[in-house]
């Protein structure tokens, strides 16, 4: 290998390699949340919820946790290791709310706290429901159509 | 068996935001709605019903899943109440994570204070 091949191997694996590192720590600690949730849904259950509201209750639990978490600090800290293994799951909704929310104490409660929570997640609760009215429409001139 | 197809679907969301994140433009908050109306999409479609029941936690946690049950709630109201349900069944289905998030944001932000972002 002569000198030019090598540097152009060099700089191609050290632009990947922080890359590939990411996408490792996001997927472990993308599952693990997910675990997370299967974990704390199966627990519900055995105490003896129905199994759609266990779910529901175990997604409720990760938004209190992430939103706990990011008071405390820690979840900034650990979001910058997992990258999109912590923005994914529904962590990274509450984080979305929660962040801004305290950031904005000192504009007050109104238009600091209540109005700065939706700067993320207001767009994802908007578009999500856009195109789930889409869907709608589509779905019920299907059945229109299906008779 | 089940908790390893959590595991590797979650972490499979999870991985293709990372390379996402990496290697495009695309900023943490497009993922979140990306993956939001991805989830409606692949719902409408009739996919992400078969992965939620391989995949169960490993669906449902991801923000896919949000869309998911966005589209799943739209669907059941216009099951029940017609064209009027396209506009009804969203909010209602996804209303207890959302009311969650707000109302614990609001006792959150009571608590604690922003932490020194100089660091």
């Amino acid at each position: 290998m002569d000198k030019n091949a090598f540097v152009k191997y060099a700089t191609g694996r050290e632009k990947r390699s922080p890359s590939l590192k990411n996408s490792i720590l996001a997927f472990i600690s993308g599952g693990l949340v997910c675990l997370a949730g299967q974990g704390l849904a199966d627990l519900y259950k055995m105490a003896g919820m129905a199994e759609k509201s266990s779910a529901t209750l175990a997604s409720v639990t990760l938004v209190f946790l992430a939103g706990l978490f990011t008071g405390i600090g820690c979840f900034d800290k650990a979001a910058k290791i997992c990258g999109a293994g912590l923005l994914v799951p529904i962590t990274g909704f509450s984080n979305a709310v929660t962040s801004p929310a305290i950031d904005a104490k000192s504009e007050g409660f109104i238009m600091g706290v209540g109005a700065e929570m939706f700067k993320i997640a207001g767009p994802v609760v908007v578009y999500g429901n856009l195109v789930a009215v889409v869907y709608g429409i589509i779905y019920y001139i299907s059945l229109c159509i299906a008779g | 068996m089940i908790y390893l197809y959590v595991f590797l679907i979650g972490g499979a969301f999870c991985l293709i935001a990372q390379l996402l994140i990496d290697k495009t433009k695309i900023t943490p908050a497009n993922i979140l709605v990306l993956y939001v109306c991805s989830g409606v999409v692949l719902t409408g479609v009739g996919l992400y019903g078969y992965i939620k029941d391989f995949a169960s936690a490993g669906a449902t946690v991801p923000l896919t899943g949000f869309g998911y049950t966005l589209a799943m709630g739209v669907r059941e109201a216009v099951d029940k109440h017609g064209l009027l349900g396209v506009l009804m069944g969203g909010l209602t289905s996804t209303s207890s994570g959302v009311t969650a998030a707000m109302v614990f944001a609001v006792v959150w932000a009571a608590l604690f204070k922003s932490k020194d972002k100089n660091i």
